[in-house]
Protein backbone atom coordinates (compact mmCIF):
# COMPACT_ATOMS: atom_id res chain seq x y z
CA UNK A 1 0.00 0.00 0.00
CA UNK A 2 1.50 3.52 -0.82
CA UNK A 3 2.31 5.57 2.41
CA UNK A 4 -0.27 8.01 1.02
CA UNK A 5 -2.91 5.60 1.60
CA UNK A 6 -1.61 4.45 4.46
CA UNK A 7 -1.84 7.25 6.48
CA UNK A 8 -5.26 8.25 5.11
CA UNK A 9 -6.20 4.53 6.68
CA UNK A 10 -4.49 5.47 9.53
CA UNK A 11 -5.60 8.74 10.37
CA UNK A 12 -9.61 7.18 10.01
CA UNK A 13 -8.70 5.59 13.38
CA UNK A 14 -8.93 8.58 14.84
CA UNK A 15 -12.62 10.90 15.72
CA UNK A 16 -11.13 14.22 17.22
CA UNK A 17 -7.61 14.96 15.39
CA UNK A 18 -8.04 16.93 11.93
CA UNK A 19 -6.73 15.60 8.85
CA UNK A 20 -4.11 18.08 8.75
CA UNK A 21 -2.12 16.39 11.49
CA UNK A 22 -1.62 13.15 9.81
CA UNK A 23 1.90 13.38 8.21
CA UNK A 24 4.91 11.10 7.19
CA UNK A 25 6.78 12.60 9.87
CA UNK A 26 3.90 12.41 12.22
CA UNK A 27 5.02 11.58 15.75
CA UNK A 28 1.81 9.62 16.01
CA UNK A 29 2.23 8.38 19.83
CA UNK A 30 2.36 12.08 20.94
CA UNK A 31 -0.93 13.26 19.08
CA UNK A 32 -3.76 13.92 22.15
CA UNK A 33 -6.28 11.72 20.73
CA UNK A 34 -3.43 8.69 21.09
CA UNK A 35 -4.28 5.61 23.54
CA UNK A 36 -4.04 2.10 23.39
CA UNK A 37 -7.42 1.99 21.72
CA UNK A 38 -6.73 3.61 18.83
CA UNK A 39 -3.20 1.69 18.84
CA UNK A 40 -5.70 -1.66 19.09
CA UNK A 41 -7.63 -0.25 16.06
CA UNK A 42 -4.55 0.69 14.07
CA UNK A 43 -3.58 -2.96 14.50
CA UNK A 44 -6.98 -4.13 13.48
CA UNK A 45 -6.68 -1.81 10.34
CA UNK A 46 -3.90 -3.28 9.07
CA UNK A 47 -5.07 -6.73 9.31
CA UNK A 48 -8.18 -6.24 7.73
CA UNK A 49 -6.53 -4.17 4.85
CA UNK A 50 -2.97 -5.59 3.73
CA UNK A 51 -3.84 -9.04 5.83
CA UNK A 52 -0.80 -8.05 7.94
CA UNK A 53 -0.17 -8.92 11.60
CA UNK A 54 1.61 -5.86 13.78
CA UNK A 55 1.99 -6.18 17.46
CA UNK A 56 1.67 -3.04 20.00
CA UNK A 57 5.58 -4.04 20.61
CA UNK A 58 5.98 -3.21 16.63
CA UNK A 59 3.98 0.02 17.07
CA UNK A 60 5.95 1.25 20.12
CA UNK A 61 9.33 0.63 18.33
CA UNK A 62 7.59 3.24 15.75
CA UNK A 63 7.82 6.88 16.10
CA UNK A 64 6.38 8.35 12.86
CA UNK A 65 3.74 6.82 10.36
CA UNK A 66 6.31 7.03 7.90
CA UNK A 67 8.14 3.61 10.20
CA UNK A 68 5.41 2.26 11.05
CA UNK A 69 4.17 2.30 7.11
CA UNK A 70 8.26 0.65 6.22
CA UNK A 71 7.75 -2.13 8.85
CA UNK A 72 4.55 -2.85 7.79
CA UNK A 73 5.09 -3.59 4.31
CA UNK A 74 8.40 -5.26 5.95
CA UNK A 75 6.44 -7.86 7.09
CA UNK B 1 -7.93 -25.05 66.99
CA UNK B 2 -10.73 -23.84 65.77
CA UNK B 3 -10.94 -22.33 62.38
CA UNK B 4 -13.75 -22.11 60.39
CA UNK B 5 -11.77 -21.16 57.65
CA UNK B 6 -10.00 -24.63 56.79
CA UNK B 7 -10.53 -26.73 54.29
CA UNK B 8 -9.22 -29.64 56.23
CA UNK B 9 -11.01 -32.94 54.57
CA UNK B 10 -12.18 -31.24 51.22
CA UNK B 11 -11.55 -32.27 47.74
CA UNK B 12 -11.08 -29.24 45.20
CA UNK B 13 -11.43 -28.95 41.79
CA UNK B 14 -9.32 -25.64 40.23
CA UNK B 15 -9.32 -24.71 36.68
CA UNK B 16 -6.69 -22.50 35.11
CA UNK B 17 -4.43 -23.86 37.60
CA UNK B 18 -1.20 -23.62 35.33
CA UNK B 19 -0.79 -19.95 35.83
CA UNK B 20 -2.31 -16.92 37.24
CA UNK B 21 -4.85 -16.93 40.58
CA UNK B 22 -5.60 -20.70 39.35
CA UNK B 23 -2.03 -21.12 40.09
CA UNK B 24 -2.15 -19.81 43.69
CA UNK B 25 -5.37 -20.41 44.97
CA UNK B 26 -4.63 -24.10 44.19
CA UNK B 27 -1.74 -23.29 46.16
CA UNK B 28 -3.24 -21.39 49.04
CA UNK B 29 -6.33 -24.18 49.22
CA UNK B 30 -3.49 -26.82 50.35
CA UNK B 31 -2.17 -24.86 53.14
CA UNK B 32 -5.26 -24.53 54.05
CA UNK B 33 -5.87 -28.75 54.06
CA UNK B 34 -7.51 -29.37 51.30
CA UNK B 35 -6.44 -32.11 48.85
CA UNK B 36 -6.99 -30.31 45.06
CA UNK B 37 -7.45 -31.80 41.66
CA UNK B 38 -5.45 -29.57 39.01
CA UNK B 39 -6.21 -29.02 35.59
CA UNK B 40 -4.50 -26.58 32.59
CA UNK B 41 -3.65 -27.02 29.26
CA UNK B 42 0.01 -26.67 29.11
CA UNK B 43 1.35 -29.98 30.88
CA UNK B 44 4.84 -28.15 31.54
CA UNK B 45 3.10 -24.91 33.78
CA UNK B 46 0.39 -27.59 35.16
CA UNK B 47 3.43 -29.52 36.54
CA UNK B 48 4.98 -26.64 38.03
CA UNK B 49 1.95 -25.82 40.12
CA UNK B 50 1.71 -29.63 40.73
CA UNK B 51 5.36 -29.05 42.71
CA UNK B 52 4.17 -26.01 44.74
CA UNK B 53 1.36 -27.80 46.34
CA UNK B 54 1.99 -28.03 49.65
CA UNK B 55 0.51 -31.93 51.45
CA UNK B 56 0.09 -35.04 49.32
CA UNK B 57 -2.72 -36.69 47.84
CA UNK B 58 -3.41 -34.25 45.36
CA UNK B 59 -3.90 -34.91 40.92
CA UNK B 60 -3.38 -33.28 38.43
CA UNK B 61 -5.24 -33.63 34.97
CA UNK B 62 -4.17 -31.48 31.22
CA UNK B 63 -7.23 -30.34 29.41
CA UNK B 64 -8.95 -28.30 26.98
CA UNK B 65 -12.29 -27.24 28.26
CA UNK B 66 -13.08 -25.75 25.20
CA UNK B 67 -14.40 -29.10 23.91
CA UNK B 68 -17.04 -31.35 24.55
CA UNK B 69 -14.56 -34.32 25.40
CA UNK B 70 -11.76 -32.29 27.04
CA UNK B 71 -14.35 -31.61 30.00
CA UNK B 72 -15.66 -35.14 29.54
CA UNK B 73 -12.50 -36.61 30.04
CA UNK B 74 -11.73 -34.13 33.13
CA UNK B 75 -15.33 -35.26 34.76
CA UNK B 76 -14.21 -38.54 34.46
CA UNK B 77 -11.72 -38.23 36.56
CA UNK B 78 -13.09 -36.21 39.44
CA UNK B 79 -13.84 -38.36 42.60
CA UNK B 80 -16.54 -36.41 44.55
CA UNK B 81 -15.84 -32.59 45.29
CA UNK B 82 -16.58 -30.40 47.84
CA UNK B 83 -15.73 -27.80 46.03
CA UNK B 84 -14.80 -26.31 42.51
CA UNK B 85 -12.83 -22.77 41.23
CA UNK B 86 -13.12 -21.82 37.66
CA UNK B 87 -10.26 -19.51 37.19
CA UNK B 88 -9.33 -20.42 33.68
CA UNK B 89 -10.22 -17.49 31.31
CA UNK B 90 -8.11 -14.95 28.88
CA UNK B 91 -8.49 -11.33 27.82
CA UNK B 92 -8.98 -10.86 24.45
CA UNK B 93 -8.58 -7.15 23.46
CA UNK B 94 -10.86 -5.67 20.38
CA UNK B 95 -11.51 -2.04 19.08
CA UNK B 96 -15.38 -1.47 19.19
CA UNK B 97 -15.27 -1.10 15.31
CA UNK B 98 -13.25 -4.24 14.48
CA UNK B 99 -14.86 -7.11 16.21
CA UNK B 100 -14.91 -10.94 14.32
CA UNK B 101 -17.16 -13.51 14.97
CA UNK B 102 -14.38 -15.63 16.18
CA UNK B 103 -13.11 -13.44 18.81
CA UNK B 104 -16.31 -13.26 20.31
CA UNK B 105 -16.56 -17.35 20.16
CA UNK B 106 -12.94 -17.59 21.77
CA UNK B 107 -13.82 -15.16 24.57
CA UNK B 108 -16.96 -16.75 25.27
CA UNK B 109 -15.70 -20.70 24.44
CA UNK B 110 -13.27 -20.37 27.08
CA UNK B 111 -14.60 -17.62 29.72
CA UNK B 112 -17.87 -18.47 30.02
CA UNK B 113 -19.09 -21.65 27.96
CA UNK B 114 -16.43 -24.06 29.22
CA UNK B 115 -17.36 -23.23 33.71
CA UNK B 116 -21.19 -23.10 32.51
CA UNK B 117 -20.78 -26.16 30.56
CA UNK B 118 -18.47 -28.06 33.15
CA UNK B 119 -20.59 -27.14 36.04
CA UNK B 120 -23.56 -28.81 34.24
CA UNK B 121 -21.83 -32.30 33.70
CA UNK B 122 -19.93 -31.71 36.98
CA UNK B 123 -23.89 -31.78 38.99
CA UNK B 124 -25.04 -34.51 36.50
CA UNK B 125 -22.54 -37.43 37.00
CA UNK B 126 -23.15 -36.63 40.42
CA UNK B 127 -19.32 -34.90 41.13
CA UNK B 128 -20.69 -32.65 43.78
CA UNK B 129 -21.17 -33.36 46.89
CA UNK B 130 -24.15 -32.19 49.06
CA UNK B 131 -23.11 -28.43 50.62
CA UNK B 132 -20.39 -28.12 48.36
CA UNK B 133 -19.16 -24.87 47.05
CA UNK B 134 -18.90 -23.37 43.27
CA UNK B 135 -16.65 -19.98 43.46
CA UNK B 136 -16.42 -18.29 39.54
CA UNK B 137 -13.50 -15.76 39.00
CA UNK B 138 -15.21 -13.00 37.63
CA UNK B 139 -13.82 -9.11 37.18
CA UNK B 140 -14.99 -5.82 38.04
CA UNK B 141 -14.53 -5.74 34.36
CA UNK B 142 -18.10 -6.14 32.77
CA UNK B 143 -19.70 -6.19 36.00
CA UNK B 144 -19.23 -2.99 38.15
CA UNK B 145 -16.64 -1.38 35.89
CA UNK B 146 -15.09 -1.00 32.28
CA UNK B 147 -11.97 -0.98 30.81
CA UNK B 148 -10.74 0.27 27.69
CA UNK B 149 -10.33 -2.59 24.63
CA UNK B 150 -12.21 -4.69 27.11
CA UNK B 151 -16.01 -4.95 25.84
CA UNK B 152 -16.03 -8.61 25.01
CA UNK B 153 -14.31 -10.22 28.12
CA UNK B 154 -16.59 -7.43 30.01
CA UNK B 155 -19.46 -9.27 28.21
CA UNK B 156 -17.92 -12.54 29.41
CA UNK B 157 -17.99 -11.60 32.94
CA UNK B 158 -21.19 -10.13 32.78
CA UNK B 159 -22.45 -13.25 31.28
CA UNK B 160 -21.31 -15.47 34.40
CA UNK B 161 -22.54 -12.94 36.90
CA UNK B 162 -25.64 -13.91 35.53
CA UNK B 163 -25.49 -17.20 35.59
CA UNK B 164 -23.98 -17.12 39.41
CA UNK B 165 -27.29 -16.18 40.18
CA UNK B 166 -29.27 -18.89 38.48
CA UNK B 167 -27.69 -21.77 39.38
CA UNK B 168 -27.21 -20.70 43.04
CA UNK B 169 -31.18 -20.51 42.99
CA UNK B 170 -31.51 -24.06 41.47
CA UNK B 171 -28.52 -25.71 43.43
CA UNK B 172 -29.75 -24.97 46.66
CA UNK B 173 -31.75 -27.84 47.63
CA UNK B 174 -28.96 -29.95 46.86
CA UNK B 175 -27.11 -27.16 49.60
CA UNK B 176 -24.53 -26.64 47.06
CA UNK B 177 -23.49 -22.75 47.28
CA UNK B 178 -22.49 -21.15 43.86
CA UNK B 179 -20.77 -17.51 44.59
CA UNK B 180 -18.28 -15.14 42.29
CA UNK B 181 -14.90 -13.43 43.09
CA UNK B 182 -15.14 -10.16 41.50
CA UNK B 183 -10.81 -8.88 41.38
CA UNK B 184 -9.63 -5.79 40.48
CA UNK B 185 -6.44 -5.75 38.54
CA UNK B 186 -3.92 -8.54 39.73
CA UNK B 187 -0.75 -8.37 37.62
CA UNK B 188 -0.40 -12.16 36.30
CA UNK B 189 0.09 -13.39 33.03
CA UNK B 190 -3.42 -12.75 31.36
CA UNK B 191 -2.28 -9.32 31.33
CA UNK B 192 1.17 -10.13 29.29
CA UNK B 193 3.15 -7.87 31.33
CA UNK B 194 6.27 -8.25 30.12
CA UNK B 195 5.29 -7.34 26.66
CA UNK B 196 3.46 -4.13 28.32
CA UNK B 197 6.52 -2.70 30.04
CA UNK B 198 9.20 -2.34 27.45
CA UNK B 199 9.60 1.39 28.49
CA UNK B 200 9.98 4.05 31.08
CA UNK B 201 6.89 5.90 29.57
CA UNK B 202 4.98 2.52 30.30
CA UNK B 203 6.42 2.03 33.79
CA UNK B 204 5.10 5.46 34.87
CA UNK B 205 1.68 4.62 33.63
CA UNK B 206 1.56 1.60 35.47
CA UNK B 207 2.69 3.60 38.44
CA UNK B 208 0.10 6.01 37.60
CA UNK B 209 -2.82 3.73 37.57
CA UNK B 210 -1.68 2.17 40.89
CA UNK B 211 -2.12 4.97 42.50
CA UNK B 212 -5.72 5.19 41.56
CA UNK B 213 -6.24 2.50 43.67
CA UNK B 214 -8.14 4.01 47.54
CA UNK B 215 -5.38 1.10 49.00
CA UNK B 216 -2.38 1.92 46.95
CA UNK B 217 -1.19 -0.72 45.22
CA UNK B 218 -2.28 -3.17 42.96
CA UNK B 219 -3.88 -6.98 43.87
CA UNK B 220 -1.44 -9.94 44.98
CA UNK B 221 -2.74 -13.88 43.86
CA UNK B 222 -2.92 -14.15 47.59
CA UNK B 223 -5.84 -11.52 47.88
CA UNK B 224 -7.85 -13.06 45.95
CA UNK B 225 -7.35 -16.94 46.96
CA UNK B 226 -8.19 -16.09 50.57
CA UNK B 227 -10.99 -14.97 49.13
CA UNK B 228 -11.73 -18.29 46.94
CA UNK B 229 -10.61 -20.11 50.40
CA UNK B 230 -13.77 -18.10 52.39
CA UNK B 231 -16.18 -19.12 49.67
CA UNK B 232 -14.99 -22.33 49.91
CA UNK B 233 -14.89 -22.91 53.32
CA UNK B 234 -17.69 -23.76 55.94
CA UNK B 235 -17.76 -19.96 57.36
CA UNK B 236 -19.45 -19.49 53.69
CA UNK B 237 -22.40 -21.66 54.61
CA UNK B 238 -25.21 -19.12 54.88
CA UNK B 239 -23.25 -17.29 51.16
CA UNK B 240 -25.25 -18.10 48.03
CA UNK B 241 -25.37 -16.20 44.78
CA UNK B 242 -23.20 -13.33 45.87
CA UNK B 243 -20.26 -11.21 44.09
CA UNK B 244 -17.15 -10.97 46.42
CA UNK B 245 -15.23 -7.35 45.46
CA UNK B 246 -11.79 -7.57 46.31
CA UNK B 247 -10.20 -4.75 44.11
CA UNK B 248 -8.18 -2.60 46.89
CA UNK B 249 -11.58 0.21 46.56
CA UNK B 250 -10.74 1.08 42.66
CA UNK B 251 -14.41 0.78 42.32
CA UNK B 252 -15.44 3.43 44.53
CA UNK B 253 -15.40 6.15 42.33
CA UNK B 254 -14.06 8.77 44.59
CA UNK B 255 -13.85 12.36 42.79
Amino acid sequence: MELSQFIEKFAEQFDNTPKSSFAATTDFKQLEEWDSLISLSVISMVDDELGKRITGADIRSCATIADLHKLVESK
Amino acid sequence: MYNPFSLAGKKILITGASSGLGRSIAVECTKMGASVLITGRNSERLNMTFVLLEGSGHQQVVADLSTEEGIENLVKQCSELDGVVHSAGIGILVAPQFIKRSEVENQFNTNTFAPILLTSLLVKNNKIKSGASFVFLSSIVGTIFASKAHSLYAASKGAIDGFVKGMALDLARKKIRVNSILPGLVPTEILNMENALTSYDEVMKMKMKMKMYPLQRFGRTEDIANGAIYLLSDASSWVTGSALKIDGGITLGGI
